[in-house]
């Protein structure tokens, strides 16, 4: 029996029997879909979760104040005690380091900003020029602060889209004078839209000089530097020199934390490709039922077709053709469940894309593949003993019965 | 050298604890292109005997030579080859694919011989042809009469031009003149070299055959021959 012929055979069997193929096509796809849709769900979770810190900026380094154990990333090494203030001149200092392109220092505080009659309440963030560059954030109107000392405490402000929205309506912006806390500064600048990033709304920030900043909450203190690496291969070779530079700086007691933002996304990635792989692990346990109801079918089928398995070994049929034959038609029906899960599935991530524009939920090719490869595989393990039964029947017996 | 050899076969089914002697001391020699019919009454080890010619079966005892070749200690595979090659079966309740065309029923021989599509459909078409089947190739088996079912069952049995032609009441689930038709149709076979075996109860039928096995409990009761119709 040449394969083509046992392909063909075994097709006219699985279409003969119309509903129980049917059934079983439903079953191994309904699997199969499972798969796609959960994967597509949770990586559409992890590479939105992902694009959101990507929009921060590529190749960035974090310089907080205080030294945490782990060097990881979490909540709580967010919060560091703060044994030396991390100032202006540490972060000029760090622009030494020759792998390091451009800095930002920040400094953050809480005031009120006050227009015309309108009064808001306002986070306030101390930078330099370099912050909108390397936050690579767009201005839609005028510009962004000056690249000047860091000394220099220029009466200026650059508001959040937002900001600008609520003090002054439809009235231009730029060029303005608003108050924020006990200072008048004059707008020089609007942001365009920004939304998120990291928890902190940028639509409603108002900027300043690092200086105008530490004067106004009487400070020297920086909340954090942002130093932008020359690329993102120079991520870990630029740490190493920020921190040469900061524990020079500090008689060699090493008193800052570094955070790559390389760090911060693994951490995401990771927690998210496990929650993908997961789910994609409990979706498979459905292929797994499915490969059972494969079997049991398979074994029904070798039942009801006793006679005819007796006859083909009356025709000359060897224990072999036989086994491939009914081999063949469990793989056929786990191919035709599994094409049509693929397809339900993709229509299930369509459907969730629509649903949930944000979400880029595309099933990974892995899971595609793992899906598929699982449902043929268990489709055919579970053929094998059913193959194997047909191919014992003694051909006396299966031919007397009817 | 005859093409069927039997001698001292014994047959023994195990029930529990008691034993079935379908087939005892059986030994027997049938020449080629001979016509024989096997005939006793029921339970007597007429299908046992057939099943072993056609090598469904093995004895528990004895030997058996096909063509001169001891073929009950062949391998499963080598087995299922001298069925595919030499032996022809036709059943009593015609065993037909019920989800193949008639067409396609004929040709499961050819197909497990691994014979080409090309030359697999022009040897079809002629034995669709030769047995009157040509109106009816593309029907299923529930589309056609007993007669029909039984008549592609032949056809079937024929494809691979075996040496052996073994039917077991062939036309027991048939009418009397549908049966007719059967019985001469496998007798014109005969008539062309092929050696035919048939069990059969109907009296007429095994009046026909130049030589008759008389069966009963698994013995061989009598063996008649009868000079060859002039
Ligand atoms: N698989 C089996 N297991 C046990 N006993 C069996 C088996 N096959 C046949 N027998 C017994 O062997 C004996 C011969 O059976 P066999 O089928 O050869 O009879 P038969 O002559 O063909 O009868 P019939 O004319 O009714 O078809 C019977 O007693 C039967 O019960
Ligand atoms: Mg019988």
């Amino acid at each position: 029996m040449t394969p083509a012929d046992t392909l063909r055979f075994a097709t006219r069997a699985a279409t003969g029997y119309p509903l129980r193929t049917a059934l079983m096509v439903l079953a191994m796809s309904i699997g199969v879909a499972a798969v796609v849709i959960l994967t597509a769900l949770g990586d559409g979770a992890r590479r939105y979760v992902v694009n959101e810190f990507s929009a921060l900026g590529s190749n960035l380094v974090i310089v907080l104040p205080g030294r945490t154990a782990t060097g990881g990333f979490g909540l709580g090494n967010l919060i560091t005690s703060t044994p030396r203030d991390l100032t202006v001149r540490d972060a000029e200092a760090l622009l030494r380091a020759p792998l390091v392109t451009r800095m930002a220092p920040l400094s953050v505080g809480n005031s009120e900003i006050a227009y015309g009659g309108r009064l808001r309440e306002a986070m306030v963030v101390g930078t330099n020029g370099d912050y909108v560059d390397i936050r690579a954030f767009r201005m839609a109107e005028g510009s962004f602060l000056p690249r000047e000392d860091l000394g220099r405490a220029s009466a200026v402000a650059v508001l959040g889209t937002k900001l600008r929205e609520e003090l002054f309506g439809s009235e231009p912006a730029v060029g303005r004078m608003v108050r924020v806390g006990d200072r008048r500064l004059r707008v020089i600048g609007v942001l365009g839209k920004t939304g998120q990033g990291l928890g902190m709304n940028t639509d409603e920030l108002v900027f300043m000089p690092v200086a105008t900043a530490q004067a106004m909450f009487n400070t020297n203190n920086l909340f954090r530097i942002i130093v932008e690496a020359r690329s993102r291969e120079a991520i870990g070779p630029a740490k190493q020199q920020l921190e040469d530079i900061m524990r020079l700086r500090r008689e060699g007691e090493l008193d800052v934390t570094l955070i790559t933002q390389d760090a911060v996304l693994g951490t995401f990635d990771r927690i998210l490709g496990a929650l993908t792989m997961a789910v994609a692990g409990i979706a498979a346990i459905s292929l797994a039922v499915a490969g059972i109801l494969v079997m049991n079918v398979m074994l029904v089928a070798v039942t009801q077709r006793t006679a005819e398995i007796g006859l083909l070994k009356a025709l000359g049929a060897t224990g072999r053709n036989i086994r491939l034959a009914f081999l063949t038609e469990a793989a056929l029906l786990s191919l035709a469940g599994a094409i049509t899960g693929y397809a339900l599935g993709h229509l299930g991530a369509w459907g969730l894309r629509l649903a949930f524009p944000v979400l880029p939920a595309w099933p990974p090719d892995w899971a595609v593949f793992a899906g598929i490869g699982t449902a043929l595989t268990t489709g055919i393990l579970f053929g094998v003993m059913p193959a194997r039964r047909a191919a014992r029947l003694d051909p006396v017996q299966a031919l007397s019965r009817r | 050298m005859a093409q069927i050899e039997l001698s001292g076969i014994e047959r023994i089914f195990k029930l529990g604890d008691s034993e079935v002697h379908a087939l005892h001391e059986l030994s027997v020699s049938i020449e080629c292109g001979e016509y024989v019919a096997v005939m006793g009454p029921s339970g007597s080890g007429k299908s046992t005997l057939l099943n072993l010619l056609g090598l469904l079966d093995r004895p528990n005892a004895g030997t058996y030579r096909l063509e001169g070749r001891d073929v009950t200690t062949l391998s499963p595979d080598e087995q299922a080859e001298v069925r595919r090659t030499r032996i022809g079966f036709v059943f009593q309740s015609f065993h037909l694919v019920p989800r193949l065309t008639a067409a396609e029923n004929i040709a499961l021989p050819l197909m497990l011989a691994g014979i080409p599509p090309a030359e697999r459909h022009t040897r079809v078409a002629q034995a669709l042809k030769d047995f009157g089947l040509e109106p009816r190739a593309s029907h299923r088996p529930e589309e056609l009469s007993g007669g029909q079912r039984q008549r592609v069952a032949i056809a079937r049995a024929t494809i691979m031009r075996p040496a052996v032609i073994l039917a077991d009441e062939p036309t027991g689930n048939l009418d009397r003149t549908t049966g007719q038709d059967v019985t001469h149709l496998l007798e014109e076979l005969n008539a062309s070299g092929v050696t035919l075996i048939v069990v059969t109860h109907d009296p007429v039928m095994g009046g026909r055959a130049r030589r008759r096995l008389m069966m009963e409990d698994g013995r061989l009761l009598q063996d008649v021959r009868e000079p060859a119709p002039a």
